[in-house]
């Protein structure tokens, strides 16, 4: 069981106060989009072996999502971030590059 | 307002530790950027007390500023005043964005006391409270065996517990368990 | 005959003696026995029959690693199977049985099947019961299973209590011998918060009973100051009696506390989970010593060396007179030399090296024990106990050289460590080839979650055999752990402790090592499960060669022990047969527990009425003293009906319709989520959450909505009301309350985070009652001087009301198609109001409905239920409902997913109305057939029914279904088969059953 620290109520806590909610760094296809960008939006996510990008939600906490940054071989967690970003911050990705060099996770590396 | 009741009447259990309904009490949720000078106004105004720093709890005379999320306080005070101190917030912050709205009713408000009250916790939160782990003043938004739930403790050495009022049975009941006697674990009492 | 000797027994308190049964006989032990060295004091050696053969067979070991001697213990609902008789301790009362025999553990007729041995090797039940297929299920499969299994289970709930406790530590120690107790005293003077945990009732581990000294003292007197000082220290936790049961992800570990299982009766829970967080593992869990494979090693009164030891130093109890020690190490020499000091008799130390022994060796020889190097056991004499053995070479193929009579038997094959807890999480092993065992790998240890190392093995547990080894690694473990945690040890030294000179061990998995198939196949591994060495080496001809395969197929290592005597044995028999070195072969993967525990401690508390959460409205306490017939919603439950009398649940609900839509009905309807949605872009954000458009909802109504999931999914729907300019007021679903309260905040926090937008769920904040039929504006006129006019309170207004003193927010919406308010009251005055409205009703004749009133009246007037229209995979077009769709908007959630071919084809379902022909009622969820089958010769479909009811209105069943083209085939007859064969016959028409015009609401 894994812990995880709320990057926004600070707390570090079990697995069993959070929630997970997928890929994070979705990127939102509306009305008027392609079907194919609308299907990978949907559907075609990433499931790499090594750093990975998750949603998760402090659900029986502060109740606010959050990024996590994660390796689902070792399961290290490189750290985590508010959810209101695009992308991952530096630090975050210097830390994966730090175990995994010349990782790539769709248009990060 | 005589006819109005909490969903567990008063109820109350002596085991390791005391559990006891804490009555009606007035809760306030106040959304909005917690750093404002509105905030600041509005959390003076219903609870006399200061925006409370993140996972802190400050108490006053029959009033609490609770930190519940980084945009998110709970506010307590007396259960009849509530009108009155919502309205004081709504003054304080008029033309700023944010959401101010009465959730007394909302919730079981327990307290946890005694010698046991640490291991009472401890059997069904999974936080750390060792009397070095959880010290007055901090404010904890967890699980409880199977429900959501928030502690704060003060400087008597009383728990403050809220979760749901739905649940209000199960919460106590799982807390009389906890506190059977026969159950010490030997560690914080 | 093993029997108590008259000195002796450092656990015993010799002044308290306790009474128990085994198998009906009474026997009489001492307060510090386990119920094991009790029943050997009382020469009952035998103490069950083996699973496969039923085998007699005794205790072998003293310790968790006991495959043989599990027992039913205790009576009635205490009763419980497979527990280990040398993890029991004694108490006054105990009452046990033995298992896995028929009619009697000395007459079993089972045990024709040890005759039968050479016809069921491994793999036999998978080659046998295959053919004829028939044959498993009428004469296979009820055989074995009256044979299978270990032991019996109970029926009575458990009478006891469970707990968790949650714990969190710099260091967790598992285990309380000398390399624990060490490490924990370097972390903790480190400055570390520690927990050790031992999982006997002793502190101190072996080191009592093996000897040497420590810092100058007796082992036992520097345990006893050790512990002293680390109780003194308020940064550590001692605990006995508590087992690390499992290593887990991040530092969690599970430690599994027996709290009275040796005191029953007290009033303390019986187990205690103890759930941990700890920044270090140490691991000093010691070594297990392994058997020895020759002929008859399972025959009751062979023992581990070991064992033997302990029984005689800790119990004061010994095996036999005469006991002739069989070895590959020095260590079993201990054995010896423990019980010539005791004056028993050792005929001989067979010792399979040839160069033989050292320091104890020189010892033992002293005290006058003949020593017979490079010699083995050819074959063990006797049934049901030990009579003697024949010796051979162990170089030879077992030519017997001489007999020796003896009743015990104390056999080392070298010592394991428990690598378990390191290995639980991923720490790797190494093959250490001097010792021959395998130890934790120091370059591949369990990581957690920054990456680090979290889990250091301490001692024995480490491959540290010996004293002086086994104290500086514990100590240097203890620093390293601190350290991690951000202490700074001392540079303090480990305790010295004495050496003693050992000559090497010598590696043998098979007595003699050229031991014919007739001696193969009585050399046991696994005892509890009854291989033997020709069954693995039968599994390896047969091409099992990945050790986890032949696992399975002979079922080494499997069960109650997981092969804790038996594994590394295995591997070496399995290793030699495949002709590859041990490493290579490897192990089978260690996963937790480490022992069995209870299923009663998992599920801890939850049980009886804290089982799961029962959520239960303010009035709740109203529908239980009134005969509700509740069904769970959710985590909610909620009154179905209100039976009166000898009424049967379907008259209650058709009184309730009928009542309510001729007078008055009340619903308790709290349960409904209710979510609040302040800001300047609340509007802007309904707008995306809602297929249809709230913002240009006025302050003071209400509107009903449709909400999707991005993939164009029906997932929500309910009435919005906007209460002012910035602020409105969603109703969800029942179920729905949290996750849609969740969906907003998802799409607040990680899309529009920057739109200006806070949420607050208030569903628990109100009570909600629903006053529902033509006498509700009179009833409610009586509690209120406030204006209930049509023209004040409009069909989908609000408006802010006092009823009896109490604010109450009144919506007039309905979901029945009757005049209807919904009445939202502070929860606390949920019970007055209901009181009240009751009441100012009773003229009326007010009825109480439950949820199965209001899913009939929905139904009557078509309204959907979202759960039984919708399923995941239906879209609000499905439903008729693109009324509720707006054409205007650019963008809500769903619009691009339902624009996509398949969710706009018009051979998509949609929803009818059914009506049956001959008046009954449709089978839930039944499929109307269409002609022809489909590729598996199945009938072809073209619609289903998601709702059916009686009408007590319409004096019928109705139905709303799903329908191929159903909007256009009005009048058709559609065919629904039933389960028992007979078609019922229904005829498509409009969904709407009932006041089609909507003219009783709107009144």
């Amino acid at each position: 069981m894994l812990i995880l620290t709320c990057p926004c109520c600070g707390v570090t806590g079990e697995e069993t106060e959070f929630h997970q909610g997928g890929e994070a760094h979705l990127k939102r296809f509306g009305p008027g989009s392609t079907d194919d960008d609308f299907h990978t939006y949907m559907f075609a996510k990433e499931n790499p072996k090594g750093a990975h990008f998750e949603r998760w939600r402090h659900n029986n906490g502060c109740g606010k999502w959050f990024i996590m940054a994660r390796d689902t071989v070792t399961l290290e967690v490189y750290g985590s971030y508010p959810a209101q970003t695009h992308e991952p911050p530096q630090h975050i990705r210097d830390a994966i590059t730090a175990k995994r060099p010349g990782w790539r996770w769709r248009d990060f590396a | 307002m005589s006819n109005a009741v909490t969903a567990l009447n008063g109820a109350n259990y002596q085991g390791l530790a005391t559990i006891a309904d804490q009555g009606l009490t007035g809760m306030i949720t106040l959304r909005g950027d917690l750093a404002s000078a509105g905030i600041k106004a509005a959390v003076k105004s219903a609870t006399g007390l200061d925006v409370p720093a993140q996972r802190q709890a400050l108490m006053g005379q029959g009033t609490a500023a609770l930190w519940m999320s980084p945009d998110e306080l709970l506010l307590l005070c007396p259960y009849a005043e509530v009108a009155e101190r919502l309205a004081g917030i709504e003054a304080a912050l008029k033309g700023q964005h944010f959401l101010a709205v009465n959730v007394s009713d909302a919730r079981t408000f327990l307290r946890i006391f005694g010698s046991g009250a640490r291991e009472v916790l401890a059997k069904v939160c999974p936080v750390d409270l060792s009397p070095e782990g959880f010290t007055p003043g901090m404010f904890r938004r967890t699980r409880m065996a199977q429900v959501p739930a928030a502690f704060w403790l003060d400087e008597a050495g009383t728990f403050h517990l809220i979760c749901f009022r739905s649940v209000a049975d199960y919460a106590f009941e799982l807390l009389k368990v906890s506190a059977q006697p026969g159950g010490e674990v030997g560690l914080y009492a | 005959m093993s029997t108590r000797l008259a000195k002796g027994g450092r656990l015993l308190d010799k002044g308290r003696a306790l009474h128990f049964t085994f198998n009906g006989k009474r026997f009489k032990g001492h307060a510090g026995d386990t119920l094991a060295s009790a029943l050997l004091a009382n020469d009952q050696m035998l103490v069950g029959r083996s699973f496969k053969y039923h085998r007699p067979r005794g205790i072998v070991a003293s310790g968790a690693e006991e495959p043989n001697a599990l027992v039913h213990l205790g009576e009635g609902a205490r009763m419980e199977p497979n527990q280990r008789v040398t993890t029991t301790e004694l108490f006054d009362g105990l009452s046990c049985t033995s298992q896995n025999h028929w009619p009697s553990l000395d007459y079993d007729i089972g045990a024709i099947n040890t005759h039968l041995a050479r016809f069921l090797p491994a793999g036999f039940y998978y080659k046998m019961f295959i053919h004829p297929r028939p044959f498993w299920k009428h004469v296979y499969e009820p055989f074995i299973r009256q044979s299978a299994g270990l032991g019996k289970a109970t029926n009575p709930g458990d009478p006891d209590r469970y707990e968790h406790f949650y714990f969190f530590c710099d260091v967790a120690v598992i285990g309380g011998g000398v390399a624990g107790l060490q490490s924990a005293l370097a972390a903790a003077e480190a400055g570390a918060k520690v927990l050790v945990m031992e999982q006997t009732a002793h502190w101190g581990g072996r080191a009592p009973v093996d000897g040497g000294e420590i810092d100058g003292q007796s082992a036992e007197d520097w345990i006893t100051a050790t512990i002293a000082k680390l109780r003194d220290m308020p940064n550590v936790t001692l605990r006995l009696r508590c087992m690390g049961a499992g290593v887990y992800d991040h530092g969690y570990l599970l430690g599994y506390e027996r709290v009275n299982d040796h005191a029953p009766g007290t009033d303390a829970p019986r187990h205690r989970l103890w759930r941990i967080r700890a920044g270090q593992i140490i691991t000093a869990t010691g070594a297990i010593e392994r058997p020895l494979s020759f002929a008859g090693n399972d025959i009751p009164g062979v023992m581990l060396a070991s064992a033997i030891r302990d029984y005689a130093v800790n119990y004061g109890v010994s095996i036999g007179d005469r006991t002739v020690v069989v070895t590959n190490n020095d260590d079993a020499y201990r054995t010896a030399i423990t019980l010539k000091k005791l004056g028993l008799e050792i005929p001989a130390i067979l010792d399979a090296r040839q160069s033989g022994g050292g320091a104890l060796a020189v010892e033992a020889r002293s005290l006058g024990i003949r020593i017979e190097n490079g010699k083995g056991i050819a074959k063990v004499k006797g049934g049901k106990r030990v009579t003697g053995v024949a010796i051979c070479a162990q170089a030879g193929e077992g030519a017997v050289l001489e007999e020796i009579k003896c009743d015990a038997v104390a056999m080392s094959g070298g010592w394991s460590p428990v690598v378990h807890l390191w290995s639980h999480c991923g720490g790797k092993l190494l093959w250490d080839s001097a010792q021959a065992h395998f130890r934790p790998d120091p370059a591949n240890p369990p990581r957690g979650a920054k990456g680090e190392a979290f889990v250091v093995p301490a001692g024995s547990a480490n491959g540290y055999l010996d004293l002086a080894g086994t104290l500086a690694d514990a100590d240097s473990a203890g620093k390293t752990a601190a350290k991690a945690m951000g202490h700074d040890p001392k540079s303090t030294k480990a305790p010295s402790a004495s050496a003693t000179d050992e000559a090497a061990l010598e590696a043998v998995w098979l007595m003699p090592q050229g031991a014919n198939i007739k001696l193969r196949m009585k050399s046991w591994l696994d005892y509890q499960n009854d291989v033997k060495v020709s069954d693995v080496q039968l599994a390896a001809r047969e091409g099992y060669e990945s050790v986890e395969h032949a696992k399975r197929y002979t079922t080494l290592g499997m069960a109650t022990d997981q092969g804790k005597l038996s594994n590394i044995n295995g591997l070496a028999i399995l290793s030699d047969a495949l002709g590859q070195p041990i490493p290579q072969t490897g192990t089978t993967t260690f996963r937790p527990p480490y022992t069995p525990i209870s299923l009663s401690a998992i599920a801890g508390a939850a049980r009886g009425p804290v089982f799961q959460p029962i959520r239960k409205t303010p009035i709740h306490g109203w529908h239980e003293a009134n005969n509700a017939h509740f069904e769970p919603v959710g985590q909610w439950r909620r009154p179905y009906c209100f039976p009166k009398g000898e009424e049967t649940h379907r008259d209650a609900v058709n009184r309730e319709i009928n009542q309510t839509r001729q007078r008055l009905g009340m619903l308790d309807a709290s349960t409904l989520g209710k979510i609040i949605v302040k800001g300047p872009d609340a509007g802007k954000f309904l707008d995306m959450l809602y297929t249809n458009v709230m913002s240009n909802l006025k302050p003071g109504k209400c509107r009903y909505g449709l909400m999707c999931n991005e993939n164009g999914f029906l997932m929500d729907d309910g009435v919005v009301a906007r209460i002012d300019e910035d602020t409105f007021l969603c109703h969800t679903t029942t179920g729905g309350a949290d996750s849609i309260h969740g969906h907003m905040e998802d799409w607040l926090q990680c899309e529009w985070w920057d739109w200006k937008v806070y949420t607050a769920n208030v569903t628990e904040q109100y009570a909600q009652i629903a006053v529902v039929g033509p006498k509700a504006r009179e009833t409610l006129a009586k509690l209120t001087t406030d204006d209930l006019s049509n023209e004040a309170l409009p069909f989908m207004g609000w408006a802010d009301l006092t009823l009896s003193g109490m604010p109450v927010r009144a919506y007039r919406i309905s979901f029945s198609g009757e005049l209807s308010y919904e009445l939202a009251v502070p929860a606390s005055l949920g019970r007055a109001l209901w009181d009240a409205l009751l009441e100012a009703g009773a003229e009326h004749g007010v009825t109480p409905y439950g949820t199965e009133g209001l899913h009939v009246m929905r139904a009557e007037k078509g309204f959907i239920m979202i759960g039984d229209e919708t399923d995941g995979t239906v879209i609000p077009q499905d439903l008729g409902m693109s009324w509720a769709i707006s054409k205007k908007k650019d963008d809500y959630l769903g619009k691009r997913a339902q624009e996509r071919e398949h969710m706009a084809d018009p051979n998509r379902w949609k929803l009818v109305g059914l009506e049956t022909l001959d008046g009954s009622v449709l089978p839930d969820g039944a499929y109307a057939t269409a002609p022809g089958h489909n590729a598996n010769g199945q009938r072809m479909t073209q619609g289903r029914v998601t709702s059916t009811y009686y009408s007590p209105t319409l004096g019928r069943g109705i139905a709303m279904g799903l329908v191929h083209n159903g909007p256009d085939r009005m009048g058709d007859v559609l065919d629904f088969p039933k389960v028992d064969g007979g078609i019922i016959k229904a005829k498509i028409v409009d969904p709407v059953f009932f006041d089609k015009d909507g003219e009783k609401q709107n009144v």
